[in-house]
């Protein structure tokens, strides 16, 4: 009886799960968006091609996905390690001019970076990269910090006076006590970036801004749809993804 | 095992600890007390390091401790402390095991020591192991923390006032157990408070502090008994000096072991403080007495409070 009763009730449960709603749907559309072509059609009947076709929309998802990958890497890697400096003793007196460089590459919109960064550096992916990176470092260094300055006093005394290494508070206390909150910023991070993303492709990178940018220059507002709905999906769907493995690093607190 | 020698310690302009000189022998249960600012816990805290000390020597069997490396003195110590500061993200059984896994035993040897320790402290192993921090009470985290300062079988045991933060019934339950513990195992045992009643019930040696200079050490009894100074006397409590004398000896040093009396016999390892409250209590002047077995053991007067028959 059992038997019948698993499959379906795990079909159920994957039917409730948001995450695979908004991946089948992700998928759906990335490789049946020219199926799409009569509805797109009816919608702007005064358009001549109402569906983007110069790239194949599976080759601007991972281009776009390669490039959030890439400059989110890079922020992650550097902010976190901010943050765990400038919480270790050797680090403290840094820790006000961090947080400042930081909010400054917040508060540039990255458009402008990349007006600066690209007569220096010329067209291409890096100038985006790195307007990108510096744009996803904010959230992550101030998650880190605060997470790390969440780790009760008592759990860091008990672990020096045990005979705890510093790298081992570190690795051991510090971080798995940390790690959720830190991937609360990283998600944030990463977010926003794939948002952001989308205008790397002024600068001739391929995105899914490509659409969207074409669009807009062309007045071909179905272009403009089909990349936005797309990048919406991809922010959705690692939204969730996220938050799952925030939990999941975070498991010891739901036990019963 | 551990000697202060000449030991002073400054925050700042703040002299925390001034000529401090303390020997703690092989197997002593010390209490260090005194009253906030007296410098027990700093006192505590240079034994293992956890603060440098400017000027005198702390020797650890035999060696100045500066030539030990910080982690290697701290993992040959045990340490709680009040608020116990259980890792939240590990289970019982590992947070128990974080000084044996810093030591790298053997997994066996961990667990069962895991266990060992577990039944020691009355938790029952296989319903406790696999818990999480949050999912105990007050006094049994503290159970846990203290297991864990013992678990890699420590030379000596600091404790920053452990069981401050529990309720009296729970606090008087551990102090029981910390002296079974300290009985069984002859673990030298370095203890922070504030608690006089605490002091005298665990310590072997009672160490008073005051601005950061021992204002007298010795047995409960002698700092009760021979008090050195007029602080002396006021910090025990100087109006239950006597009542606290009753609470270091129990009923089976003054039984009258050919008499008998009625009532209801109350065991002869009753503290005489404990005996007091019973014959206030029942407003008689003679109560009949049992060992631990239940059998009749003769019978204590009221007057017998007053001094033992020589």
């Amino acid at each position: 009886m059992t038997g019948t009763h698993r499959p379906l009730a795990a079909l159920t449960m994957l039917a409730r799960d948001p995450l695979a709603w908004g991946l089948t749907a992700l998928v759906l559309l990335i490789f049946g968006m020219e199926s799409l072509k009569p509805l797109f059609a009816a919608a702007f009947p005064a358009l001549e091609r109402p569906v983007y076709e110069q790239d194949t929309f599976v080759a601007l998802v991972i281009a776009h996905a390669r490039i959030v990958a890439v400059s989110s890497s890079v922020s992650i890697l550097v902010g976190v390690a901010a943050g765990i400096f400038v919480t270790r003793s050797t680090g403290a007196e840094f820790r006000s001019l961090v947080e400042s460089i930081v909010a400054i590459g917040q508060t540039f919109p990255p458009v402008a970076v990349l007006a600066v960064a690209v007569p220096l550096i010329g067209f291409g992916e890096t100038p985006a990269l790195i307007a990108l990176a510096l744009y996803g470092l904010l959230p992550i260094v101030q998650q880190t910090i605060a997470g790390l300055e969440s780790v009760p006093r008592a759990a860091r005394e008990v672990a020096q006076g045990l005979g705890m290494s510093a790298t081992q508070i570190l690795t051991r206390v510090d971080l798995p006590l940390a790690l959720p909150v830190i991937i609360a910023g990283v998600r944030i991070s990463v977010i926003i970036n794939i948002g952001t993303a989308a205008i790397a492709s002024t600068v001739g990178v391929k995105t899914l801004g490509s659409p969207i940018i074409v669009g807009l220059s062309g007045f071909n507002t179905a272009y403009i749809v089909q990349g936005a709905v797309l990048v919406g999906l991809l922010a959705i769907v690692t939204d969730i993804a996220f938050g799952r493995l925030g939990r999941y690093f975070e498991r010891w607190r739901f036990a019963a | 095992m551990i000697e202060l020698q000449h030991v002073s310690k400054a925050f700042g302009a703040t002299k925390a600890i001034e000529d401090l000189s303390l020997t703690v022998q092989q197997g002593e249960f010390i209490v260090l007390i005194g009253s906030s600012g007296s410098g027990k816990s700093t006192a505590l805290k240079m034994m293992n390091r956890l603060l440098e000390h400017d000027s005198g020597r702390i020797l650890f069997a035999g060696d100045e401790i500066r030539t030990f490396r910080p982690e290697d003195i701290r993992r040959r110590m045990g340490y709680a402390i009040q608020s116990i500061g259980l890792f939240p993200h590990w289970t019982v059984e590992q947070n128990i095991a974080t000084v044996p896994e810093l030591l790298k035993w053997p997994g066996a040897r961990i667990r069962a020591r895991v266990t060992e320790l577990l039944e020691l402290l009355d938790l029952e192993p296989e319903l406790y192991r696999n818990r999480y921090p949050h999912q105990l009470s007050g006094g049994q985290q503290q159970r846990v923390g203290v297991a864990r300062a013992l678990a890699g079988d420590p030379e000596v045991l600091l404790m920053d006032e452990p069981f401050g933060a529990l309720d009296s019934l729970t606090r008087v339950a551990l102090q029981n157990e910390l002296a079974r513990i300290h009985r069984a195992s002859g673990k030298t045992i370095v203890l922070v408070t504030h608690d006089i009643d605490e002091a005298l019930r665990l310590a072997t040696r009672v160490v008073l502090l005051d601005l950061g200079r021992v204002v007298q050490s010795g047995t409960p009894m002698q700092i009760l008994a021979q008090p050195a100074s007029e602080f002396v006397t006021d910090f025990m409590g100087r109006s239950e000096v006597g009542i606290k004398l009753l609470g270091l000896e129990t009923v089976a040093g003054r039984v009258r072991r050919n008499e008998s009396a009625e009532g209801t016999p109350v065991a002869e390892n009753l503290t005489l403080r404990e005996a007091l409250s019973v014959f206030l209590a029942r407003q008689v002047d003679r109560l009949a007495i049992v060992d631990g077995a239940g059998r009749p053991a003769g019978c204590l007067h009221f007057s017998d409070l007053v001094k033992s028959r020589e």
